[in-house]
């Protein structure tokens, strides 16, 4: 059978149904949750608590209280048990404010087999919600690939069986979007969740969460990539997820003051409308305006994370990629996404793969995505860039972790612990586009050394290890992973600050907890160990609220009021936050402040900690990070920044000079690492945790959320 | 096209199109509502005519296409697609795009020639531009 519209339709078996009524949406919530469980083909609704308001606020925080119930200590990612869920919070979905529809998705994730989260844009999170569902559970396993469809229009919740005979995830959104739209005007009201093939053939599968795109006429998707939870996805044996409501208001949330939000809306729109050209050229670019900086700064990986620029670098600037992107056209993965960053290539012609040949419009690059699959491989081609994004999107694998994982395997190529025969005949030397792509395609195919590569870092290690007799030291030195998930393309082994926020981030080293780094290092604004960790206090809770919300963190910081730089406290946008305060309060009305804001966060990032705790991490232990993220692992890295370095190691009283390479490598290793252990105690004495990073039990009671589960957990550890 | 031209020096700030307007659209008379803004400031000549130039560049910032040109190629805006995102006002170059609380859509002169035909002193007024 073909892959057609009117396949898909005719094809459709309905398993299980159930009809309900939508509820009304009351201040941001909708009350109800929906569970569906695929093993036993039951569809029910939930009622979303108080308490659950109260203290978990929504989105991330909803999807770990519902996955909290749903676990024991004992169960994998891969256990029935496990769930998915998403949420979009109670500012999703508002059309006022920049970046206010993401999806938070939860899972325990099949690479750290702890607790993952992942904040994603498209129109799943608020049509889900106005649907009548604050949250979507999936737990279970099908016996057979389904989908699952809400409509939201009439009602209805239906699992079913559906053909779809394609590994490719683009299609999937394209064909599933064509088939339950009744017309082109009617496809902006569907989204779908899906992933590819990769997401069956690795671990670091991704979903893909769509939005109509009624200016190109082309269905757009967007990333829930971190940890694997693709590949959660399709153990569950779900094709995909659809969604469909053709109601959009400005005030499907049923907000308590509409002039609050639009006042705050209005007043960053026309920031962006001013300055943005400026500033971060987000709506130009979108996050791949760092792309130049990062190379001047010393920031941008490069061949897996040894270096931070390279004179190529200038090959996949800004400006090169400001000249592959389509311009001046509305780039929001939600309505009244003013900052509009969600940039894409047209017509882009494939040089590879299944779809050689064929034009195809691509979402982003974004820097991550630019710095992943390009300068960390040490490659500076922007289309193979586009190309190898293009594929992971549709394969279903995560950008950032197939590209530090791609940098680590390269590294280990040019280091002789895997060759040509171990890896099938690819010469994964770092810079190989040939050899690189052929690998990508082999992971989202389930293919040769692909099968080996979709392990994952830790996992490679330990292959490595046991098959090659690789020294265990040295990967863990090089391989970019802690807690088992990939780091994020920043360099951070200059800035103390950083190599925190990524170690001590509570699902892995993802940038999204913290990114201290010009703070820090470029500017030297937090020097003390108590500075840096207040702002390892800070700026993780207040970005986690984003995730509570159903908001992106963008438009807090990617776009500065005039005369934030001239206040004491800029780093923090103080303007903005205030406006976060003010939307959160017109949608709910509650009255919050700054202060309650922090605390919502800290309920819920303690909470996640103590997740972490139960599953068996979530101490000081598993916040270690591999020494490439904390300085030179090798002779040739130290002196590539050796003025640098040698400067350091003056202020700390050797001589230089007198030392060779080795022994300055060994010195500069012993302080740093120290440093890194001084600042894990600064951070846990400031977040009210024990000295080896548990929550202490006054601190879960200031809180809140000291209730009797949650203490029986953190007792065995104090 | 025909956009409203306007003649700061001539305003006598009388209120009268402002008057006309929010009459029309809105069926009050109540200025804060009109798709036409006249004000005093200190800079010469005195008053600030507010009023939609049809350059367009909401029309790009809308996010479901409720912006448009009218065959006359003035820029009308389709109130049942809008989704009161308001991005169009922050785009407006002008400011002309209005917006008010109590209202759930944003507002815009389409030149319809009301208020030029009361103006006593002609300080506005329709005038041909180029698209």
């Amino acid at each position: 059978m073909t892959l057609s519209v009117e396949n898909v339709r005719t094809s459709r078996k309905v398993l299980a149904e159930m009809e309900y009524t939508p509820a009304g949406i009351d201040k941001g919530y909708s009350g109800k949750s929906l569970y569906v469980n695929l093993s036993e083909g039951k569809i029910e609704p939930k009622t979303v608590t108080r308490e659950m308001k109260d203290i978990f606020t929504g989105g991330k925080g909803f999807g770990l209280w519902y996955l909290w119930q749903a676990v024991t200590p004992k169960t994998k990612w891969n256990d029935p048990e496990n769930e998915i869920v998403i949420s979009a919070g109670p500012i999703g979905g508002i059309t006022q404010y920049p970046g206010s529809g993401k999806s938070l998705v939860v899972t325990l994730s099949p690479t750290t087999n702890s607790i993952m989260d992942s904040n994603v844009g498209g129109y799943f999170g608020p049509y889900l919600k106005f649907s009548g569902w604050d949250a979507l559970e999936l737990q279970g396993k099908s016996a057979k690939d389904v989908v699952l469809y809400i409509d939201g229009d009439t009602g209805k919740v239906t699992l079913e069986e559906i053909e779809l005979e394609t590994g490719a995830s683009h299609l999937v959104s394209e064909i599933l979007t064509e088939a339950f739209a009744e017309s082109e005007e009617d496809k902006k009201h569907i989204s779908v969740v899906s992933t590819g093939s990769g997401a069956d053939n690795t671990l670091i599968g991704l979903l893909n969460f769509s939005w109509y795109d009624p200016r190109r006429k082309a269905v757009r998707m967007k990333q829930a990539g971190r940890g694997g939870i693709g590949t959660v996805f399709r153990d569950k044996k779900l094709k995909a997820l659809v969604v469909r409501f053709s109601g959009l208001t400005g005030k499907n949330n049923n907000p308590v003051d509409f002039g609050k939000i639009q006042k705050a809306g209005v007043k960053i729109h026309k920031e962006i409308n001013n300055f943005d050209d400026v500033q971060c050229r987000m709506r130009q670019a979108g996050t791949a305006n760092l792309m130049t900086t990062m190379n001047d700064y010393d920031l941008l990986p490069v061949m897996n994370f040894q270096y931070g620029s390279h004179p190529e670098g200038k090959k996949i600037s800004t400006e090169v990629f400001i000249s592959k992107f389509t311009q001046n056209i509305y780039d929001g993965c939600w309505y009244g996404c003013s900052m509009s960053c969600c940039k894409a290539v047209d017509d882009f012609e494939l040089k590879t793969g299944p779809f050689k040949g064929e034009k195809v419009v691509v979402d982003g690059p974004e820097y991550e995505n630019a710095a992943a699959l390009g300068s960390n491989w040490g490659i500076f081609d922007p289309d193979f860039i586009i190309e190898a994004n293009f594929y992971c999107d549709t394969y279903g694998i995560d950008t950032i972790s197939t590209g530090t994982m791609m940098a680590f395997i390269m590294e280990c190529y040019e280091n002789g612990i895997i060759d040509k025969e171990i890896t099938g005949g690819l010469e994964l030397n770092f810079g190989n586009q040939e050899a690189a792509m052929e690998l990508l395609h082999q992971m989202g195919q389930g293919r040769g050394f692909g099968k080996i590569a979709g392990l994952a870092i830790r996992r490679m290690k330990e292959f490595f290890v046991k098959e090659y007799g690789a020294d265990p030291d040295f990967l863990q030195d090089i391989g970019m992973e802690a807690k088992g998930l990939e780091y994020s393309e920043y360099l951070s082994k200059e800035s103390l600050a950083q190599q925190g926020g990524f170690g001590l981030a509570n699902k892995g080293p993802q940038h999204d907890e913290a990114w201290l780094i010009f703070m820090d290092m470029v500017n030297n604004q937090i020097p003390t160990f108590e500075d840096k960790a207040e702002a390892l206090h800070y700026f993780p809770m207040f970005r986690t609220w984003f995730g509570l919300q159903g908001l992106c963190k963008l438009p807090w910081n990617d776009i500065e009021p005039e005369g934030n730089k001239q206040l004491e406290e800029a780093n923090k946008v103080p303007e903005h936050v205030q406006n976060y305060v003010d939307i959160f309060n017109g949608v709910t009305g509650k009255n919050i402040d700054k202060e309650e804001l922090i605390r919502q966060s800290e309920r819920v990032y303690n909470f996640q900690r103590v997740f972490n705790l139960r599953m068996g991490f979530g101490k000081r232990e598993h916040d270690k990070v591999p020494y490439r993220s904390q300085g030179p692992v090798t002779v040739k890295e130290y002196e590539s920044r050796a003025e640098r370095y040698d400067g350091q190691l003056k202020e700390l009283g050797y001589d230089p000079e007198s030392m060779s390479t080795e022994e300055k490598v060994k010195v500069m290793r012993q302080h740093r690492e120290e440093m890194y252990e001084k600042l894990m105690d600064a951070v846990y004495l400031r977040r009210g945790w024990t000295n080896d990073g548990v929550p202490k039990l006054e601190t879960l009671k200031a809180l809140g959320i000291d209730f009797p589960e949650v203490v029986e957990v953190v007792k065995n550890h104090l | 096209m025909k956009i409203v031209g306007k003649n700061e020096s001539e305003c006598i700030l009388c209120g009268t199109c402002e008057s006309i307007c929010s009459e029309h659209y809105f069926k009050e008379d109540n200025r804060e509502k009109s798709r036409i803004q006249v004000s005093e400031i200190d800079e010469d000549p005195g008053v600030d005519i507010n009023v939609c130039n049809q350059c367009g560049d909401c029309i790009d910032a809308c996010p479901v296409l409720a912006l448009s040109r009218a065959k006359s190629g003035i820029v009308i805006l389709n109130r049942k697609k809008c989704i009161s995102c308001f991005n169009c006002v922050g785009a407006c170059p002008t400011d002309s795009m209005f917006f008010r609380e109590d209202e759930d859509n944003p507002y815009k002169c389409i030149a319809c020639a009301r208020c030029t035909k009361e103006c006593p002193t002609e300080a506005i007024f329709m005038e041909e531009a180029e698209l």
